[in-house]
């Protein structure tokens, strides 16, 4: 009844075509991002920043860079968590070489690090395809992990190989270290996120999304119409570790502070980032967000009630939220198989007929 | 739908609001995950005895104590979630026994001023009192423990290693590494050489590579940091290479019941560190059995009872009481904060008299807590694996560390540390 | 003969044991893409699934006791009997085979005809649910598998190579058996395709659903057929690991090593599985042996890949993948 597209008409060709073309979703998504950065800063606690908010932000920018990769390209990635190592890695150096600079700064040269080591690795994808891609991603997961666990000067020879993120500073606020501020580190994030979210919208419905999308449908036919492979496979390569350098940079740095490499960036996150894009919706910037609040929010929303709530052992409650986790992917698939993203969709055209559907 | 679920988990946050009213000690245990085999007897003796101390004497000083558990499944993240959730409910102390949660929560406890004990494990620096204010890690460490290893050898050798060969059989990771440079100062000191043997994390039952390699080189002692199904893996193969067991020496995380079992006959001779007794020959037991096995308010299954890394669980809780004892003492209040209970495991002294009050004659060495000193006396002992009668046995009494290798390399780190994060040094 | 060719000789023939047991795994998921082009990512769970639910009829657990303990306040753990190890195999073999009913039933059914990628996902969905099953059914603790399999340093083996060369090589019985095993799955497999009438559909199907489906062969028993099969290689797979280490959560890690293998072989092929299983494990043995100390050692989990890496360069599709044919 609210939720129309009646009156809303397009007078050129910009208001066609921009992101949210009818006038409620636009109110709602302005009213959104203003109380995300103007109201919750203000409201948040440890809690809800370092155990919700932070991991869900950062996940979502992971989730877009693999869904540029994956989702727009068609090219299956299982190296993300080394990937996210590359950025961690990166903007330990840097910020350790250089503590003068603004956080910021390192976080998007840790970002382009990631993305040369990115191209490096989508080599193989010219030649590669499908799972078999997998391989070489793979490769990329285990050797990185391997090298930033072996090599001394990567974590400035300390006796464990465990980075530690010193205090540094962004604009004057202190965005790391153990003394700096929730509600910083949420802005801090959550620009990011913004800025990347709306880099990745742009890009995907611009001629290098319409490349990418190309390749991902059929490679040959995209050659032969005039989309240079090279350029295609290894541009979503570098946009993509550009994205996930920069998530794992502030994965490191701003939500954990500590990071053991061989466990944190582990194939298993790189596993959970796959499913978190493919939950969400592989090719949609909406999907990224739903899949990583999904995997992020649930499990936490599940503890919180069996444990919290219902009192019931930690041991049972944790298998019984690994198994609804499990149950909720088969659900979600035998409703909708195209991912949450596609649910929401539907969701939405049928919200625009109701009440009456015919 | 995002907004719902996060009203929902707000509801779930406020419902399990503060309660000041009791001594609070979250309990960051991993009943599920890969290593579970080793945190689920943990988590049982450290719930058991807080138990115990409930319902035999109804609290420390007249103030109960409450436990707060909190799945991690020895994941970082939640850990993080489990250490943000449970701060704020007044907890007195943490022990997450994950090396990664221990790191993570290091740089926190300064600012939320609530101490960590890592026993045994973390970070080996922390025993530096005067750069890690919040954190302890008494009675030994891992440095101490690689020390009283190659003392322990030294003793079996006649006090001559040179020209030996120590292989170190570790988990490659923070926690294996750990050992290393201790191990490599050491090697120079008495002339052995020293073989490292990585064993990758992801696929760590698969150590043919590694024990094929010791088969070759037939190193005179291997010595094992290794944690989870590392152990009876490596346990398993130095059985099938026929390694003479008892120059097998694993760190007392190495050091459980799961790990040799799978073995058989093949792991008898064993042996590993211990920093407490096994078996459950102590007066405490009684107690124990009369106040919460009796009474069937065990944690877990009831099962783990007298276990090495139950036995573990109670050592933990046992010194957490303890510290709580000395704080009442020190500030005259029952009701203590966090603040006070590092006071009291700053002046935390662990006598032989006092362990026998308590039920637990010989449990653990002796030792005391300073403003330097975080990290104990560094004793450590033997332990060897009886095949036949299923038992752990000490075969030597606490042996002191190489206190002068030790320290120094402890002064090295903590002072970068302290560097990198603008720390001044306190107790001056 | 010099000795660090016969230590050579010995790290070969170890890793061809070792690659009996990669294929073991990864036999499982080559079953299931053949025939439903499904890359089961279940499949590491389903083995640790299968062994604890051998251990647990062994040692007559009660299924579930945790939970029924907690629920009820009651105190019960075990039946108090002991099954013995073929009686408890064949009632695993039993419940493997209601797993995969339920899977088609429940799962499967409801996502005929989409895409690979939404099975592949729906898979996810299935370990996540396994994993939480068998611990919540089995308890999360370590268990001793011990179906008498014999274990150890096999004499016959060293007596004879140190008479031939003076020196003795190692092969663990455990290996041995592991791989006489693989090789009689193998043959079994091959026949049961080859000459059974239920093996001549399953390859109809592998080959064309819709064709298989207008003659009259029912995908959902088929199916039901081919996750059976895979139980019961995830069996055997969880067996020979399980008795390594014990019955534990690590054990759903195995899939791990078989992801390299299975790369290599192609997806498709029984013959490719086995025959990748002994390269990666032959080659990640002997560069770890080789170069693995000049570089820190720990190198096999990367250095599988990159070998799998080197060959699909040259070899998109894998060793014995089908020809990818291009058309547009």
């Amino acid at each position: 009844m609210i939720y129309r597209e009646a009156g809303d008409f397009s007078a050129s060709y910009k208001e066609d075509s921009q992101t949210f073309p009818i006038r409620f979703d636009r109110i709602a998504f302005y009213a959104f991002v203003v109380v995300a950065f103007l109201v919750v800063p203000f409201f948040i606690n440890d809690y809800w920043a370092n155990a919700v908010l932070l991991p869900f932000l950062i996940y979502a920018i992971a989730a877009l860079g693999l869904n540029i990769l994956t989702g727009y390209t068609g090219l299956v990635s299982l190296g993300s968590g080394g990937f996210m190592a590359v950025g961690a890695f990166a903007s330990y150096k840097l910020m350790t070489s250089f503590p003068d600079v603004n956080f910021a700064v390192h976080i998007l040269l840790a970002g382009f690090i990631t993305a040369g080591v990115g191209v490096l690795f989508g080599l193989p994808s010219l030649r590669i395809k499908g799972f078999y891609l997998a391989v070489a991603t793979l490769a990329a997961q285990f050797f990185l992990v391997w090298l930033f666990n072996k090599v001394g000067w990567f974590f400035n020879y300390s006796p464990t190989g465990i980075i530690n993120a010193p205090p540094r500073t962004s604009f004057g606020f202190e965005v790391t270290g153990p003394a700096a501020s929730v509600s910083v580190k949420y802005v801090f994030c959550l620009s990011f996120v913004v800025v990347l979210a709306l880099i990745a919208r742009n890009l995907t419905r611009g001629s290098v999304g319409r490349k990418w999308m190309a390749i991902r449908d059929m490679d040959i036919a995209a050659e032969i119409i005039g989309v240079n492979p090279l350029t295609a496979k290894l541009s979503a390569f570098a946009v993509s570790s550009f994205f996930i350098g920069i998530s794992g940079a502030l994965f490191f740095s701003v939500y954990l502070g500590a990071v053991e490499v061989a466990d944190t960036f582990s194939i298993q996150k790189s596993f959970l980032l796959l499913f978190m894009v493919i939950i969400g919706g592989l090719g949609s910037i909406f999907g990224s967000f739903a899949g990583a609040a999904f995997l992020v929010l649930f499990p936490v929303l599940m503890k919180n009630v069996l444990t919290g709530w219902w009192g019931w052992p930690t041991d049972l409650a944790t298998h019984v939220e690994v198994m609804s986790v499990g149950l909720l992917i088969v659900v979600f698939l035998i409703m909708e198989p195209h991912g949450m993203a596609r649910l929401w969709q539907i969701a939405k055209e049928k919200l625009r007929l109701w009440p009456f559907p015919h | 739908m995002k907004l719902k679920l996060a009203t929902y988990a707000l509801a779930a946050v406020m419902a399990a609001g503060p309660a000041m009213a009791d001594l609070v000690f979250p309990s960051l245990s991993y009943r599920t995950g890969p290593y579970a085999a080793g945190g689920i007897p943990f988590a049982d003796g450290y719930a058991d005895y807080f138990t115990m101390i409930n319902e035999r004497d109804g609290g420390v000083g007249g103030v109960p104590i409450k436990v707060i558990e909190c799945e991690t499944g020895y994941s970082t993240e939640k850990g993080v979630e489990c250490y943000e959730s449970t701060k704020g409910q007044g907890a007195l102390l943490y022990q997450p026994l994950s090396t990664g949660i221990t790191y993570n929560i290091i740089p926190k406890t300064g600012v939320d001023n609530i101490p960590v004990h890592s026993m045994g494990y973390g970070r080996t620096s922390a025993a530096n009192g005067k750069v890690f204010e919040w954190v302890f890690n008494y009675p030994t460490n891992y440095w101490n423990g690689a020390s009283v290893a190659v003392k322990h050898i030294l003793d079996q050798e006649g006090g001559d290693l040179n020209g030996k060969t120590i292989a170190l059989l570790f988990l490659n990771g923070a926690y294996g590494k750990e050992p290393i440079p201790t191990l490599n100062v050491l090697a120079e000191k008495h002339g052995f050489d020293l073989t490292l043997l990585p064993v990758e994390g992801a696929t760590m039952q698969d150590q043919k590579s590694q024990w094929l390699q010791i088969r070759r080189e037939k190193p005179d002692y291997v010595l094992m940091w290794g944690w989870g199904a590392m152990n009876p893996a490596a346990i398993q193969e130095a059985a099938n290479i026929r390694y003479p067991m008892d120059h097998f020496i694993g760190v007392w995380w190495s050091a459980s019941e799961n790990d040799v079992l799978p073995a058989g006959d093949g792991a008898n001779g064993y042996k590993a560190l211990a920093i407490h007794a096994p078996g459950n020959n102590f007066p405490l037991y009684d107690d124990l059995k009369a106040n919460v096995y009796d009474k069937g308010m065990t944690a877990g299954a009831g099962d783990q009872s007298g276990t090495v890394l139950y036995n573990r669980g109670l050592y933990a809780a046992m010194l957490a009481v303890e510290a709580v004892k000395t704080a009442q003492g020190i500030h005259g209040v029952g009701q203590i904060d966090a603040a006070m209970m590092r006071d009291g495991m700053e002046a935390l002294e662990m006598s032989s008299d006092k362990m026998a009050a308590l039920g637990l004659p010989g449990f653990g060495p002796e030792f005391s807590v300073s403003c330097e000193n975080h990290g104990g006396n560094g004793l450590a002992a033997v332990q060897q694996w009886d095949a036949a009668s299923k038992t752990w046995s000490l075969v030597t009494d606490y042996i002191s560390p190489d206190s002068d290798v030790v320290n120094a390399l402890i002064a090295a780190d903590s002072a970068a540390f302290a560097a990198e994060n603008n720390i001044s040094e306190r107790c001056n | 003969m010099p000795e660090q060719l016969l230590f050579a000789m010995e790290v070969i023939l170890n890793g061809l044991m070792a690659g009996v047991l990669y294929s073991l795994v990864a036999l499982g998921f080559v079953l299931i893409f053949k025939a439903s082009g499904i890359f089961n990512y279940a499949q590491g769970v389903m083995a640790l699934f299968a062994a604890l639910t051998l251990v647990g009829i062994m040692e007559g657990q009660v299924p579930f006791s945790h939970l029924i303990n907690a629920v009820f306040g009651t105190n019960i753990h075990e039946f108090g009997w002991q099954v013995p190890a073929v009686l408890a195999i064949i009632l695993t073999i039993a419940v493997m085979v209601l797993l995969a009913i339920a899977v088609e039933r429940f799962v499967l059914k409801h996502l005929v005809n989409q895409p690979e990628i939404i099975l592949f996902m729906a898979t996810i969905g299935l370990a996540f649910i396994l994993e939480g099953f068998g611990d919540l059914m089995w308890g999360s603790e370590i268990k001793i598998l011990d179906v008498g399999l014999p274990q150890g340093v096999s004499d016959i083996v060293e007596t004879t190579t140190f008479g031939w060369f003076g020196y003795g090589f190692f092969i663990d019985k455990l290996d041995m058996v592991a791989a006489v095993i693989a090789v009689l799955l193998v043959i079994l497999l091959t026949i049961f395709f080859k000459y059974t009438k239920q093996g001549r559909a399953l390859r109809a199907v592998a080959d064309d659903h819709q064709a298989a489906l207008s003659v009259g062969i029912s995908l959902r028993f088929i199916w039901v057929l081919v996750w059976s099969i895979a139980g019961i290689v995830a069996l055997v797979a969880g067996m020979m690991w399980g008795a390594k280490s014990g019955v534990q959560f690590s054990l759903s890690l195995i899939a791990l090593k078989a992801l390299p293998v299975l790369i290599l072989g192609g997806f498709t092929s029984i013959p490719g599985a086995i025959i990748g299983g002994l390269i990666i494990g032959v080659g990640e043995k002997l560069f770890e042996f080789s170069i693995g100390p000049l570089i820190g050692g720990a190198t096999e989990n990367w250095f599988a890949y990159v070998l799998a890496l080197l060959f699909l360069v040259f070899r998109p599709q894998g060793l014995f993948g089908e020809k990818i044919i291009e058309r547009v």
